[in-house]
């Protein structure tokens, strides 16, 4: 072990005797944002090691998945990235809609977006906020939680909810837009970013935050490629990848955004990051709300996709459609498909294996925070152990998503 | 590069190993046989066109009623390529898959995960251990003979009888 004292530097003129450490930390602990538990070994105030435990809060998504029909677990993904829940939903949806080969009308896709969008601003909103909290400023976290409350009414406003979501549908979205939902997004995407410039001054040049920040829990861009980082801790790394541009779905081609890189890969990195996205999501908002078209939310897909909620009280055919697709489900073909979206903490993916009945055989996730958390250990190590929290928070992990 | 020339270059270098391969809505998908596994890896990793060199997730299916019974599915990706692959081993049980830790770091946890849902052991892996379920969990909960409520036990009265 003597090794490890000289490499903290611990070993000095004079020899003392010092001895490694464990602590726990975790898994109730304010700063480790859920029920994570970190097992540190430390040297000093240096870590030598941490090793993540996770799985506090598995529920067995993923069987459960295997004995529902495919709308009824739609649900169930908004409950895995609580922060954001609308992402999840869509991740499943169009991994469904890949195995059907279907796709939804072109408003429904709009309005995707527009969803999307908002709540990738909610989750960086609490990223930003939770770990500035960490790091004693709290200030943000209240601004922060004051404009999150307005995207959450605007999710209450469209579907009802407002964080469990329930939100996309196979083939489409299951409310349409309405006029006001559409003004009421466009006052909040008028007022969005003076509300960031009130974060960024309370941060960006913030003298404490930047001795925080900076320079602390660095990750090579190699080791954020070998570790499978994703999403802005990943462009905070200089990785230029980012699904919305690289494979676009949707309606992401016909909307000019950029994608925000940064090159440090620090704590202070991934964290501008966070804001440039949340001001690069309000510019795709801005372009949606002009650009949306009139038509159908649903896909007309009479075997796959819920038919009009007025038809089914007035029309034969529609009422059995319905009734086929609560009670049976849909049917997709023998077949297995992976389909991703960059989600507000990476790439979100579903990997889904169908037999041609009308449950999912095998329902993976492919759940980005899980994978993020796994370069915990080489962001802290060699650090100290005050930095692990600023860390935690940039990593922005939710453990509803990292246990499933 | 388009997709079709993926499974023509590993094709051209694995021939024989190769069990099955396919394309099914975009997906390329390769079964590579258990002893050219790694093999692939460093050529799918390593080769200048493919340069595989994001691993996405690795992951278990169970197909109870077929020999050999397991799938280990490997997602794979290309940062600068920009596209993607799906490969796959098939395993009975008791067969050690050989870890793929080495080339891809992030296969750690994900490994963990496979061998904590399926317990498909992986060879060579640095620290193999349940990552979910406590480590005296008795069963994988994610195989199809496991029942959905779990087993009975004192912390869980409605699981099934043993």
């Amino acid at each position: 072990m003597e090794g490890n004292y000289l490499e903290a530097g611990l070993v000095g003129e004079q020899e003392i005797e010092t001895r490694e450490m464990t602590l726990n930390m975790g898994p109730q602990h304010p700063s480790t944002h859920g029920v994570l538990r970190i097992i540190l070994k430390l040297s000093g105030e240096k870590v030598l090691n941490a090793d993540c435990v996770i799985g506090y809060l598995h529920r067995g998504v993923e069987k459960i998945a295997e004995s529902r029909n495919y709308h009824s677990f739609i649900p169930y993904t908004d409950r895995l990235d609580y922060m954001a829940g609308m992402s999840n939903n869509l991740a499943y949806v169009m991994a469904v809609e890949k195995l059907l080969d279907i796709e939804a009308p072109e408003r429904a896709q709009y309005i995707r977006v527009i969803c999307a969008e908002l709540s990738r601003i909610t989750g960086h909103i609490v990223a930003i906020g939770a770990s500035a909290l960490d790091l004693g400023a709290m200030t943000v976290l209240l601004y922060g939680f004051r404009d999150r409350e307005m995207i959450l009414d605007l999710f209450e406003m469209i579907c009802g909810a407002r964080m469990t979501v329930n939100y996309m549908r196979i083939g489409g979205v299951s409310n349409d837009a309405t006029d006001m939902f559409l003004s009421k997004c466009l006052d909040f995407v008028n007022y969005f970013p003076k509300a960031v410039d009130e974060y960024e001054q309370l941060l960006t040049n913030n003298r404490i935050w930047l001795k925080r920040t900076r320079d602390v829990g660095r990750i090579s861009a190699s080791d954020a490629v070998a570790l499978g980082l994703g999403g802005p801790n990943l462009r905070a790394s200089g990785i230029n990848r980012d699904l919305r541009r690289d494979e676009p779905y949707l309606i992401y081609d016909k909307l000019d955004f950029r994608v925000p890189l940064r090159e440090n890969g620090d704590v202070f990195d991934r964290y501008i990051i966070r804001i440039w996205e949340m001001r690069e999501s309000i510019k795709i908002i801005k372009q949606c709300l002009e650009q949306i078209p009139e038509g159908p939310v649903m896909a007309r897909e009479s075997k796959h996709c819920f038919p009009d909620r007025e038809k089914v009280k007035k029309d034969m055919e529609s009422m059995i459609h319905h009734f086929k697709l609560v009670m049976h489900g849909i049917v997709p073909p023998v077949g297995e498909v992976y389909r991703a979206i960059e989600s507000p903490k990476g790439e979100l993916g579903f990997y889904i294996v169908s037999d041609g009945t009308g449950k999912p055989f095998r329902l993976k996730i492919r759940s980005p925070s899980f994978v993020n958390l796994e370069s915990l250990n080489t962001m802290c190590t060699g650090g100290f152990i005050a930095d692990v929290v600023a860390v935690i928070g940039s990593i922005d992990p939710v453990m509803g998503e990292t246990d499933k | 590069m388009s997709s079709v020339n993926i499974l023509e270059k590993i094709s051209e270098n694995f021939g024989d190993a190769i069990v099955e391969s396919g394309s099914f809505r975009g997906d390329d998908t390769i079964v590579i046989k258990l002893e050219k596994f790694r093999e692939l890896c460093r050529f799918i990793k390593f080769n200048a066109d493919l340069n595989f060199d994001y691993l996405l997730d690795v992951c278990g299916v169970d197909y109870i009623d077929r020999k050999p019974r397991f799938d280990v599915v490997y997602h794979l990706s290309s940062i600068a390529k920009k596209h993607r692959l799906r490969v796959k081993v098939r395993v009975d049980e008791g067969i050690k898959v050989p870890s793929v830790t080495s080339f891809w770091k992030t296969a750690d946890w994900t490994e963990r995960e496979t061998y904590d849902m399926f317990g498909i052991e992986f060879d060579g892996h640095p620290d193999l251990k349940r990552i979910y379920m406590d480590d005296n969990w008795k069963g994988f909960p994610l195989r199809k003979d496991y029942p959905e409520k779990g087993y009975k036990d004192d912390l869980n009265p409605f699981g099934e009888e043993v």
